[in-house]
């Protein structure tokens, strides 16, 4: 059973910093997906479950608090990791983030290194997808 | 056939009743638990207005008059509707100064008159007591009536007093009367158990009528439109249900109308009732609809028992004033006639019952005691209790009034002089109205004019209605009427100065009005009220303004001692009520006893009122004024207490104005306050926002810059594409920077201006070729529309070049895709000049039309992606703009475009016209 590469799924608005994030995250090895806003990120989901989410959370038309309730309410998603990205870095923002179930968060801007060390930590636990039964 | 003894037994019975009625009310009130005060109670004894006159007497009136009987029930209803504020007034008056009969509140309200208190009760006996005659005769009458049972068919005989049942029910109800009328002195504490018999007279009274009009028209009729086709058929009988036919002429609708709203407060029963007898002001509130309800219902069956009596008996052969007891009769309905009797019964006593008490209470108050205080020689104002002296005058005045009604009716039985005298009483107490009313709602009536006014009205009333009834009756000579007295045409009593066409009542009411009127503004006007009578003015007039007990005693100056007044005050009411009046003082005082009370004006006053309620206010003055050495007031005094008391008052509004004014003040405080909070609460957005929009190219930058220095063998294409990444994100920041601090300046006011003639053509031109390679690049035609001549603005020119810029790179950025088109148009109005720069976007949606000038507030395309820009951009055009005095707005619809325009003021001097 050959492994398959963990699949994520970088939902962010800015084009630079989602250029930025493609290119770090496709160099690990990692299959990735973007989307530019929540309608999209949806449409993504809901096609390819991914592994890990990488969520800005001032996004348009449905914003990254509600794109995280979103995936923690469809167990189909369960397995999903999230990881917030944020440009506010507000303690109660963070404290939202993850009471609707992020895994983690991390605050704009950031340490390219920092970032790479938590995608590896969050996909640890299954750094290779099972494919589903 | 009905017994004579059955009717007796069943008249002595209904008394006893009455008896057992009153004496559980009296028992009830004793143990503090009343059962009249509630306002349906009130209302029922309000109804004492319906006497037999109304239980027979409308029925008859209603059969040779139609609809005529209307009136009577009329005036009552439209005055009820003003109750809310004359009868509230009266009452609040009349409990602040123990007042206890109407002509105790015309002689204290003109100063404690004498004299006025005499007059009054003098034509109030004379007014009312053949009244009463009429109710006495209303009982004989239908007790002869019902012996013919069931023959009906009116007897007239009248039979010696000692053999008349009437006689007997007329002392029956003396003994009624003085039981309950007079178990105290202080005639202000109410008699709960008469009015509690009153109120039950007037249901029994109501339930008899309607008994007897259901039965008639649908018992004797198919219901009320059988009745009054039957009627509309027989000639004489449809000319009663014409109005102006037999129902008497417009004038006669107004002066009877006029009269029975007089009559309904100013009768000596109505204001018992209404006023002394009041438990609770509030129970006004119900009384004013469901009194007009209660005449409403006695008065509904009124027109189907005349028409059916006219119809059911041969023309004449029967008095209609008896329909009520003789159409139950001629069919043989035995119970429902005899129920008729006590309906008709109960109306009388009613009447009769609190009629004699109210005037015997005047005739105590105001006639006897005065005269019996005056007259040294009995030594009354020396003696230790005249209580029991006060008792009996009541109780033989009660035994006079009612004799003196019975020797009328037995005198005149028959004569004109009785048979009319209801509405003469009416008009008789109307003479009380100017005084009355005047003196509730003018401070400038004075004693003079009252006296005046009643004495002309009084005579008027005399010549022109009482001593014509006379003559009608046979007791004076009939060339009286036809001749006028000695001869003289013009004052033939009821053509008075040639005045014809008018009845009897509109005649004598017009004449007397006039005069009494008159005489009353007119001595009014001519003499300055004395202090006297202008305190008392004060105190009625401004009633519901002196709220607090005991404001009379404002008035009043002098010295006295405790003892002297509590001696006197036992003197009229007995050692013990005197201690518990006492007692009571020094409760609402918040004094601990009797013995610690000072006198003070205060407890003159209240001795005083509580003298009044006794002997009536005029006559309590004298005696406090015996005990106590008083320095009287001149005008002027009383005058400088008023002004006194309107300082403070002007005072009270000046802390009230101040209090208003803090108040504001408070509240543009925490207005400030909340304006205060809300600006830092934007200025924590904005500062977070600037945060966010900073982090944002800073992210990309250090990202790339960690990119390129870990990935050194990156290819040369990729590297200067992520080298070109950080040069933008940093001008980016740069930018933002800049107009962060830009946007600080101008809405500091701290920018710097440079104010000079810019021609908005060259401004424009600038604009498009600072953006003309944007424009290319992104093949969007741009067409500006120019005028030949264009004024100039007064403005900065760079700064208006850098609205024209952000307008110019907006449109550009929201511009459709394909076939994208900006439009510039510069028009010169009358006072501004207009720039307009339209796209052919995706549009504004209208709730966004008023964001977008908020900072930092972008409309993101979803379709086209984020719009670049820092989100200030328009927020510093509008600074900018405003500054010039222009303005600054969008119109859109989403879809087809926007359009962005703003303005610039012309100057004033528009003549700098540049040719293009």
């Amino acid at each position: 059973m050959s492994a398959t590469p963990s699949r994520v799924l970088i939902v962010e608005d800015e084009e630079s910093i989602l250029l930025s994030l493609e290119f770090l995250l496709g160099k690990e090895g990692y299959t990735v997906n973007t989307a530019r806003d929540g309608a999209l990120a949806l449409r993504e989901l809901q096609t390819q479950p991914p592994d890990l989410v990488l969520l800005d959370v001032m996004l348009p038309l449905i914003d990254g608090f509600e794109l995280c309730r979103l995936i923690r309410e469809n167990p189909e998603l369960h397995a999903t990791r999230i990881m917030l990205l944020t440009a506010r870095g507000r303690e109660a923002e963070i404290a939202r983030g993850m009471a609707l179930g992020a895994d983690a968060y991390l605050t704009k801007p950031f340490s390219t290194r920092d970032l790479m060390d938590k995608v590896r930590g969050l996909l640890s636990g299954n750094g290779t997808r099972q494919p589903a039964s | 056939m009905l017994s004579g003894a059955l009717i007796v037994v069943l008249s002595f019975a209904y008394v006893g009743m009455l008896f057992a009625i009153a004496y559980y009310g009296d028992k009830r009130a004793d143990a503090g638990r009343s059962i009249i005060a509630n306002p349906y109670i009130y209302t029922l004894s309000l109804a004492v207005y319906c006497t037999s006159w109304t239980f027979y007497g409308s029925v008859g009136r209603a059969a040779t008059s139609g609809i005529g009987f209307l009136p009577i029930y009329l005036g009552p209803t439209l005055m009820a509707a003003l109750w809310w504020y004359v009868l509230l007034k009266m009452i609040r008056i009349s409990k602040a100064n123990r007042i206890t009969s109407i002509a105790d509140f015309i002689a204290s309200r003109y100063g404690k008159s004498h004299v006025l208190g005499g007059l009054v009760t003098i034509i109030a006996v004379l007014g009312i007591v053949p009244y009463i005659a009429l109710q006495l005769k209303a009982i004989s009458v239908s007790f002869s009536t019902m012996l013919q049972y069931p023959n009906a068919v009116a007897s007239t005989a009248s039979l010696p007093f000692l053999q008349d049942n009437t006689f007997y029910i007329a002392m029956l109800l003396a003994a009624f009367t003085i039981l309950f009328g007079t178990r105290h002195l202080d005639a202000t504490e109410r008699h709960e158990g008469l009015v509690a018999a009153i109120a039950f007279e007037s249901i029994v009274k109501l339930v008899a009528f309607i008994a007897v009009g259901v039965f008639v028209t649908y018992g004797m009729f198919d219901g009320f439109g059988d009745v009054f086709a039957k009627a509309a058929a027989v000639p004489e009988l449809n000319a009663l249900l014409i109005q102006g036919g037999a129902a008497g002429n417009y004038t006669t609708w107004a002066s009877l109308t006029v009269l029975s709203m007089l009559a309904i407060i100013l009768l000596p029963r109505q204001f018992q009732v209404a006023v002394v007898e009041n438990v609770n002001e509030r129970h006004l509130n119900k009384a004013i609809w469901l009194f007009p309800l209660y005449l409403f219902a006695i008065n509904i069956f009124v027109l189907p028992i005349a028409l059916g009596g006219l119809m059911h008996f041969p023309a004449g052969s029967v008095d209609a004033d008896t329909f009520v007891l003789t159409l139950p009769m001629s069919e043989q309905k035995t119970w429902l006639a005899l129920l008729a009797f006590v309906g008709g019964l109960s109306a009388a006593t009613g009447m009769v019952i609190v009629e004699t008490i109210a005037l015997s209470t005047m005739v105590c108050n105001d006639l006897v005691m005065p005269i019996l205080l005056r007259w040294k020689f009995l030594r009354l104002t020396e003696s230790r209790d005249l209580s029991g002296l006060l008792l009996g005058i009541r109780r033989s005045a009660i035994v006079v009034v009612l004799v003196l009604g019975y020797g009328y009716f037995y005198l005149a039985g028959e004569a004109y002089a009785l048979v009319s005298i209801g509405l003469i009483s009416f008009t008789a107490v109307a003479q009380f109205a100017p005084a009355m009313i005047g003196g509730l709602f003018w401070k400038g009536g004075t004693r003079l004019g009252a006296l005046c006014g009643l004495s002309a009205g009084f005579l008027v009333w005399l010549y022109s209605l009482l001593l014509p009834s006379f003559a009608k009756s046979g007791w004076l000579p009939i060339t009286f009427l036809t001749e006028g007295i000695m001869g003289f045409d013009l004052l033939k009593p009821q053509q008075l100065f040639g005045l014809d066409g008018l009845d009897d009542i509109s005649h004598c009411l017009f004449w007397s009005m006039i005069v009494n009127v008159g005489c009353y503004v007119g001595f009014s006007l001519w003499r300055q009220p004395t202090a006297a009578e202008h305190s008392q003015a004060n105190l009625f007039v401004d009633v519901f303004r002196h709220v607090a007990p005991g404001s009379g005693s404002r008035f009043w100056r002098g010295s006295a001692t405790v003892a002297d007044l509590q001696t006197l005050l036992s003197r009229f009411i007995g050692p013990e009520r005197a201690n518990e009046a006492f007692a009571a003082y020094a409760r609402s005082q918040g004094i601990p006893g009797i013995e610690q009370v000072t006198a003070n004006a205060v407890l003159v006053h209240y001795v005083e009122s509580q003298i009044a309620g006794a002997i009536g206010s005029a006559s309590a003055r004298d005696m406090v004024a015996s005990v106590v050495v008083e320095e009287p007031l001149a005008l002027d005094e009383v005058m400088a207490i008023i002004d006194e008391a309107s300082q403070a008052l002007a005072y009270s509004r000046q802390l009230e104005q101040k209090s208003r004014e803090l108040e504001a003040a408070t509240n543009e405080l925490r207005g400030a306050n909340q304006r205060l909070q809300e600006l830092d609460r934007l200025k924590d957005d904005f500062i977070s926002t600037v945060t966010h929009e900073l982090r944002t190219p800073l992210t990309s930058i250090r990202a790339f810059s960690e990119i390129l220095s870990d990935n050194p063998q990156l290819e040369s294409e990729q590297r200067s594409k992520f080298l070109g990444i950080i040069t933008r994100e940093s001008e980016r920041l740069t930018r933002l920077i800049n107009q962060v601090l830009d946007l600080a300046k101008l809405e500091s006011g701290a920018a710097d201006w440079h104010p000079s003639e810019v021609d908005m053509r060259e401004v424009l031109d600038d604009a498009v070729a600072a953006l003309s390679q944007i424009y290319k690049e992104r093949h969007i035609t741009l067409d500006t529309r120019v005028p030949e001549y264009l004024p100039l603005v007064m403005a900065d020119r760079d700064r208006i070049t850098q609205v024209m810029l952000n307008l110019l790179s907006n449109a550009a950025n929201f511009c459709d895709k394909e076939n994208s088109r900006v439009s510039v148009a510069l028009i010169a109005e009358f006072a501004v000049l207009r720039v307009e720069i339209t796209d052919n976007g995706i549009g504004i949606s209208a709730a966004d039309q008023t964001v977008i000038f908020e900072k930092f507030r972008q409309v993101s395309d979803m379709s086209s992606g984020k719009p670049r820009g820092s989100g200030l951009g328009l927020a510093i055009s509008r600074e900018i703009i405003q500054h010039f005095g222009g303005r600054l707005w969008v119109e859109s619809t989403p879809g087809t475009g926007a359009k962005f325009s703003f303005t610039l003021p012309l100057p004033r001097n528009n003549a700098n016209f540049l040719a293009a």
